[in-house]
């Protein structure tokens, strides 16, 4: 454990995702007490002003404040991410255990319904179940969970696969522990690293696809601010007023930097040839 | 003669040839042999020669093609995992890794209080004795309890692999070179306590091993595998003494350091 801990101190990407991370953690769980401005506060005498000392990020058409509006977005954002790639991590997990260990033409079955998931390009995927389940925040939460299942079912099969064979799991067997104590109790802690390394990663992509689908007025409704809404309302007066767009764009990309570095670092600390071949 | 703890009818165990796709292999043809309570039945052969598999369909680790597998007269082969589980408690096994025969993510107690709390052999309060017990029993000192398997040595994890399988109280254990990947200093301590325990409880058990030299010192009767087949058994002194088989004859001849690789059994 010393050992891991020291290389995670001499990861470079691992500490700069770490401090990003944490940055921008702060923000949106800090930001009602950043800034003065209520998210939601229009002033109409300071409409599309440009950035300054009182509104670090500009004004929108409305007045709010853009800075205000992005840690309250990135917040409701963020949340949604979690929520979603939670979800379909944890079901994944499970539908990829089960197969492994059942086998035969349950797993056959399962990994090719996986398969035919992953077959469309993710977006699309979530684009067309909001079509289907409609428009709101709770839909994009399952559209995510089920982008990210088949994702984590694989890798949950997989792993469990090539345990299986271990004498632990062997041993298990032998002294009569039954199947869902088995995958719960010996194999799930030994493979739990390596799936929340996935799920770091993969909050980064849901925040992506959250922003891309409220940004097309898929998800998140205006005037609750996210940050696929503050983009739509940007792009609608980026000649009059590109900051919005273009401050608010920055601000996302440092934040998905940050979390893609973090998960970066995580999967080549819990990687043993790569933390080896990455040298000092 | 009493009745045997264990009795193997003509065991057939089938994998899929990875060199020739449909094709298949019988890695376990047609082998029977039966196990006396409190008897050590020693299986050698060279590796590939289906020892292991054989030791592990006995133990339901591998599926039978056919064949049947008798413990104290009920036939284990055929029924169902769920059927099975009850009945396991009577067969452990000792593996050949000692490292990878223990979660990584347990503690050695926790490893040991498992079995016992699964069929709830001891009460709650008995439990920390028991283990220090079972621990003590293979030479052990109760504090290794608290560590994790990686802060042990092969020879340490592998008592307590002994300990994890002793606190069943099984009837039979089947060893798969279970001193093989071990330091030779230690070996020779790992067999003293595999055949004291075993002196012990009266446990029978199926000593798997390529090494003549140990299944000589340790077994009462010895099989000789090759190509899946159980090419002759018998007590250990009539096997070395006088073999009935050519590859018997092969196979111990490398104990006095001539080859016997090139030797082909007439089929």
């Amino acid at each position: 454990m010393g050992g891991l801990l020291r290389a995670a101190l001499r990861s470079r990407t691992l500490l700069t995702g770490l401090l990003i991370t944490l940055l921008v953690l702060f923000g949106i769980l800090a930001g009602p007490w950043l800034t003065p401005f209520a998210p939601e506060e229009m002033d109409f005498i300071n409409v599309l002003t440009p950035p300054d000392a009182a509104h670090w990020l500009g004004t929108d058409s409305y007045g709010r404040d853009v800075l205000s509006r992005v840690l309250s977005g990135g917040r409701i954002s963020f949340l949604i991410s979690v929520c979603g790639v939670l979800a379909g991590a944890a079901l994944g997990t499970a539908i990829g255990m089960s197969a492994a260990w059942r086998g035969g033409t349950y797993e056959a079955t399962l990994m090719a319904g996986c398969d035919l998931l992953f077959a469309f390009p993710s977006f699309v995927l979530a684009l067309f179940m909001m079509v289907v389940l409609g428009f709101g925040v709770q839909n994009v939460i399952i559209a995510i969970a089920l982008t990210y299942l088949p994702i984590f079912a694989r890798l949950a099969r997989n792993l469990t696969r090539t345990l299986l064979p271990e004498p632990f799991v062997q041993a298990a067997r032998l002294m009569g522990q039954r199947p869902a104590r088995i995958l719960l109790r010996e194999i799930l802690p030994n493979i739990l690293s390596t799936l929340l390394v996935q799920a770091s990663i993969g909050i980064a992509f849901g925040i992506v696809m959250e922003a891309g689908l409220s940004f097309l007025g898929l998800g998140v409704q205006p005037p609750t601010p996210s940050l696929g809404t503050i983009l739509a309302d940007g792009r609608e007066y980026f000649q009059r007023a590109p900051w919005v767009l273009t401050l608010t764009g920055l601000v996302v990309s440092v934040a998905l930097l940050g979390l893609n570095l973090l998960g970066d670092g995580l999967r080549d600390l819990t990687d043993p040839r790569l933390r080896k071949a990455a040298g000092p | 003669m009493p009745e045997p703890l264990l009795q193997v009818e003509n065991l057939l165990v089938r994998f899929a040839d990875p060199h020739r796709p449909g094709g298949e292999l019988r890695a376990v043809d047609g082998v029977s042999l039966t196990v006396q309570p409190g008897e050590i039945l020693g299986l050698v052969g060279e590796s590939g020669s289906g020892k292991t598999t054989l030791g592990k369909t006995v133990l339901r680790l591998h599926e039978p093609a056919g064949g049947r597998i008798l413990l104290r007269g009920l036939d284990l082969a055929h029924l169902s995992e769920a059927a099975l589980r009850p009945h396991r408690r009577a067969m452990q096994m000792v593996f050949q890794d000692p490292l990878s025969s223990f979660n990584p993510r347990q503690t050695i107690g926790t490893a040991i209080a498992t079995p016992m709390k699964l069929h709830r052999l001891y009460s709650r309060a008995e439990l920390p004795g028991c283990i220090a017990q079972i621990l003590d029993e293979v030479g052990l000192p109760a504090s290794l309890a608290d560590r994790h398997p990686h802060q042990m040595s092969g020879g340490q994890l592998q008592r307590a692999a002994i300990g994890r399988a002793l606190a069943l109280k099984p009837d039979l254990i089947v060893a798969d070179e279970a001193v093989s990947k071990l330091d030779v200093s230690v070996r020779a301590q790992i067999l003293n306590l595999l055949r004291a325990v075993q002196a012990r409880s009266n446990l029978a058990m199926i000593f798997i091993t390529h090494d003549l030299h140990v299944a000589r010192f340790l077994c009462h009767r010895i099989g000789v595998m090759h190509f899946g087949k159980l090419l002759e058994i018998g007590p250990t002194e009539q096997v070395f003494e006088t073999p009935q088989h050519d590859y018997t004859r092969a196979l111990l001849g490398t104990l006095h350091g001539s080859a016997a690789r090139d030797v082909r059994i007439p089929a």
